[in-house]
């Protein structure tokens, strides 16, 4: 078992920057998850680490020794990474057990070795009595089972995940999921997880490294990229955030600091050190906006959508003079809302978004 | 509104109408009549011809020789056809699509003129050696006159065949299942030997198998090879026997031609038991694998290849050219000698060449026009028809061609020896038993890419014009026929370029007055004219390149992989 370190790779496809100066620090034994919408060069990421894609700056290593640079490239059979693809790329002409076994077979293990190291894999995955089946012959959950199987049976120093669970379907999704979470604790192994699905990275990951158009947006915990977004991009990514343009009245003192936005008075949580300053961004969550009865703090504005979802109905909302900026929020039953309707709502706390250029 | 509906339930079964009859015609009747020979010689039930045929003990010579060459032209095919495939699609050697195109040109060479070419590179009269003062003294045989000349030259004759199923399969090799293995620790070659060409089981079985088929059947190759050596196999055997004998022995070569059938099928039996054994199927597509890095081997590797490319395309066709340009027989070629005196002979003055150019053109342009005809109807049943019998349809389209040609010339002598029931017509002896056997034989050639075609068409765009009111024929005729006609074209050219040069059925329904080019090569390689030949087989192999440039002109056009020698 070993780290990863990524220290400011970059990818260059011809012109356009795939990746561009990206540093990941992941500790031994991390459960770290790759989030970003398609094209932010997650897969690249992974695709270099596992050593299929050379990088054009910057380093990588593995267990403090390093295996891309510009320089050199440590070929991918090298490495001792472990990967589980998306579409399993189990070998169809091969048995389960065959499947397991394989990189033992390369490695030239003796044959009882590679025997009682499969069983255990499979035990491992709860497959023991799947061995001699073809992997055509298993459903998705257990081909991906298979596939995590077989990464494990060398003892890889980590392990790539590259969207497992796209290809499932919900109810299964939700049990591979606790699977992982249970196979990480048991193993201790060190994980890269890339996904797409912000669920599924809150779930699994210790840690969760934000991505877009080829840069690092943000590396947190998922408390903290929930609550404490480093910039708009992560913001209005996680859980749907709403981000508002907002001048700062005060100085930080304890965490705090008050802010004017859409007319309203507010006081919202903020990084130590922040000064007033004009033209910032908060980010507030549908949680923190209420409706306010009668002519108490807030604003006027009219709701433009009211969907019924169910126990709650999901309420968008424009405030009068600000016609590009659109809240939502949910109402709980009885719903009173209805498109059309006046209504005056308030916020109730928020994030102050730190101004640019202070970093992640 | 029941009439409109009596007028669509006619149009429909008038096209089943019309397949059933072409395929009755061309596939079902022809081999019917042959076994029926085998079995039923003269009406009755009759073992006769079977066990005189089985004891013979030339049979068992011709088919142990048969068996010989057939296997090994496939081994070698395959082994040159699969490393090049591998190295074409795997790793990173520079102009994929030259090379591909000048390697998969043997295959578009008549196997005849290869064989004459070949022949013109070795043996005391090659103007090559003469030239270089290397040629062996007079009198000493070519070594190509041997089991291992025919080996060889069947083996470069269908490595392009091999190539190209093998790089069809390759191509859809996801990444994933090539990249997981060398995650687990697996390097390149390892790579290769344990996922990679066993995943290609299917693609390199079902080309052995074709490949098989093709060298049993193969008649020009051991035709100017086998016979000086006295190395008979089973189709120049019934050449010999027809050629000597005459109709009196068409039973004896017909049992001789079904025993070649039945060689080849055995052949696909097993390809289906093979690939039937093991779970080959990949279901997720993806990105090809990145291409293997050569590094410092690039070079070498690119070399070594070009250089096959000279032995097996440009030496040979630099021999027939330069055979077709000497004056006599042991005249020393040089530039006074050089002389085009052979080709103004062939094409001005000898009558039967000339002859032979009309009758083959005629031939393979209508052969290739009515293919197009009919595989653009039989294609659409094919390749849309929900039918239960459509499977066996396509397998009695198949029929003719994957059997070898002797066996379908036979068939169609048997057919036509006797003046056709009620109208009386003759057609043996003339060039009209040719025509019959080119339309059932080369059918297929134009079917293939037109199912293609349609597979890659939205039905859609049917189903509109027939929510639009349109009949089944006006449907074919505005929206299908202008959509599939640049496939099914493109399968015409195939057989016009396969039917201009074609040897072994016309070798064996020829007659005075009906012969055809490949025929009349034959004829002049056999009576020792082998300048004359040379002449006749540069002009066509010049024919085949002007052919394969103009279908390229088109390409774009048409679906991926209809035309063979574009990467």
């Amino acid at each position: 078992m070993a780290g990863l370190s990524i220290e400011n790779v970059t990818k260059r496809f011809g012109e356009t920057n795939a990746l561009d100066k990206v540093s990941i620090q992941v500790a031994d034994g991390e459960f770290l998850a790759v989030l970003g919408p398609s094209g932010c060069g997650k897969t690249t990421l992974l695709r270099m680490i596992a050593g299929f894609e050379t990088v054009s700056g910057g380093r990588i290593s593995i267990g403090g020794s390093d295996v891309s640079t510009p320089q050199m490239n440590v070929p991918p059979e090298k490495r001792r990474v472990g990967i589980v693809f998306q579409n399993y790329a189990l070998w169809p002409h091969m048995s389960v057990a065959e499947n397991i076994g394989y990189a033992l077979k390369v490695a030239g293990v003796s044959r009882a070795e590679r025997e009682a190291r499969v069983k255990a894999a499979l035990a491992l995955v709860n497959m023991e009595q799947y061995g001699e089946r073809r992997p055509a012959n298993l459903s998705g959950g257990q081909r991906q089972r298979v596939a995590l199987a077989r990464c494990l049976v060398a003892e890889p120093s980590l392990v790539l995940f590259d969207e497992p669970l796209a290809n499932l379907d919900v109810h299964l999704r939700a049990s591979m999921e606790d699977e992982f979470a249970d196979f990480h604790k048991r193993t201790g192994t060190t994980i890269l997880y890339i996904t797409h699905d912000q669920a599924e990275a809150m779930a699994l990951a210790d840690r969760i490294a934000v991505m877009d158009h080829g840069r690092l947006m943000q590396l947190a915990t998922p408390r903290e990229l929930y609550h404490e977004p480093a910039n708009e991009m992560v913001a209005s990514f996680i859980s749907q955030g709403m981000v508002l343009p907002a001048d700062v009245l005060t100085a930080e003192k304890k965490g705090e600091c008050k802010v004017r936005v859409l007319g309203q008075e507010l006081v919202v949580r903020c990084r130590p050190g922040e000064k007033p300053r004009r033209d910032a961004r908060i980010c507030c969550r549908a949680s923190q906006i209420e409706a306010v009865k009668g002519k108490g703090d807030g604003f006027d504005g009219s709701v433009t959508r009211a969907v019924y979802r169910g126990g709650a109905a999901r309420i968008e909302f424009e405030p009068d003079g600000a016609q590009q900026t659109c809240l939502h929020f949910d109402q709980p039953d009885p719903v009173s809302f209805a498109a059309g309707d006046r209504a005056r709502l308030r916020l109730t706390s928020g994030w102050l978004i730190p101004a640019a250029g202070e970093g992640a | 509104m029941s009439l409109v509906r009596k007028e669509r339930q006619g149009q429909e079964m008038a096209l089943t109408a019309g397949i059933v009859a072409i395929i009755v015609i061309f596939s079902l009747l022809p081999m019917a009549r042959l076994l029926q020979e085998v079995v039923l010689p003269g009406g009755s039930f009759s073992l006769d011809v079977i066990r005189s045929g089985l004891v013979s003990n030339t049979t068992w010579v011709a088919t142990w020789n048969t068996l010989c060459v057939g296997l090994g032209g496939t081994l070698f095919a395959l082994v040159m056809g699969v490393a090049v495939a591998v190295l074409v699609s795997l790793s990173d050697v520079r102009h994929r699509q030259a090379f591909v195109l000048c390697f998969v040109t043997p295959l578009m060479i008549a196997p005849q003129v290869t064989a004459l070419a070949w022949l013109q590179l070795f043996g005391p009269s090659s103007p090559m050696l003469n030239m270089l003062g290397m040629a062996p003294p007079i009198g000493t045989p070519n070594p190509l006159y041997s089991p291992e000349g025919i080996v060889l030259l069947l083996g470069i004759q269908y490595a392009p065949l091999v190539f190209l199923i093998v790089r069809a399969g390759l191509r859809k090799l996801p990444r994933e299942l090539v990249e997981a293995a060398q995650s687990s620790g697996a390097g390149w070659f390892t790579v290769l030997r344990t996922v990679i060409l066993p995943l290609m089981t299917p693609s390199i079985v079902g080309a052995a198998a074709l490949t098989f088929v093709s060298c049993v059947g193969n008649f020009g190759i051991p035709a100017f090879l086998g016979i000086p050596a006295n190395y008979l196999v089973l189709p120049t055997l019934i050449y010999q026997r027809l050629a000597g004998g005459g109709p009196a022995v068409l039973s004896e070569v017909a049992f001789l031609s079904v025993l070649i059938g039945v060689i080849a099928m055995v052949g696909i039996v097993l390809q289906d038991r093979i690939s039937k054994r093991r779970d080959f199927r990949i279901t997720s597509t993806s990105l090809p694998a990145a291409p293997y890095q050569l590094g410092a081997w690039r070079v070498p590797v690119e070399l070594g290849m070009w250089a096959l490319i000279a032995v097996i395309l440009v030496l040979p066709l630099l021999g027939l050219i330069l055979t077709s340009l000497v004056r006599g027989y042991g005249v020393t070629l040089s530039a006074d000698t050089a002389t085009l005196e052979n080709y103004r002979f062939v094409v001005f003055e000898h009558a039967a060449a000339s002859r032979a150019f009309l009758n083959s053109l005629y031939l393979s342009a209508a052969a290739a026009a009515f293919a197009v005809f009919a595989a653009i109807p039989l294609a659409y049943v094919i390749a849309w028809g929900k039918q239960r019998w459509i499977k066996a349809l396509n397998l009695a389209v198949e029929l003719p061609y994957a059997l070898p040609g002797v066996v379908l010339a036979i068939a169609s002598l048997l057919l036509f020896l006797k003046p056709m029931p009620i109208t009386g017509i003759q057609i043996y002896n003339t060039v009209w038993i040719i025509l019959y056997a080119y339309l059932a034989r080369f059918l297929v050639l134009a079917v293939r890419p037109t199912v293609t075609g349609y597979f890659q068409l939205d039905r859609a765009l049917e189903e509109a014009a027939q929510v639009a009111g349109a009949g089944l024929f006006t449907r074919m005729r505005t929206i299908i026929f202008p959509l599939i006609a640049p496939a099914a074209i493109a399968g015409g050219l195939l057989i016009f370029m396969t039917a201009l040069c074609e040897l072994t059925v016309s070798a064996l329904l020829w007659s005075s007055g009906s012969e055809t080019i490949g025929v009349v090569i034959f004829s002049f390689e056999q009576g020792g004219d082998s300048k004359y030949a040379a002449a006749v087989s540069a002009i066509m192999v010049a024919t085949t390149f002007l052919l394969m440039l103009f279908a390229s002109l088109f390409a774009k056009r048409l679906p991926d992989g209809v035309l063979p020698w574009r990467d």
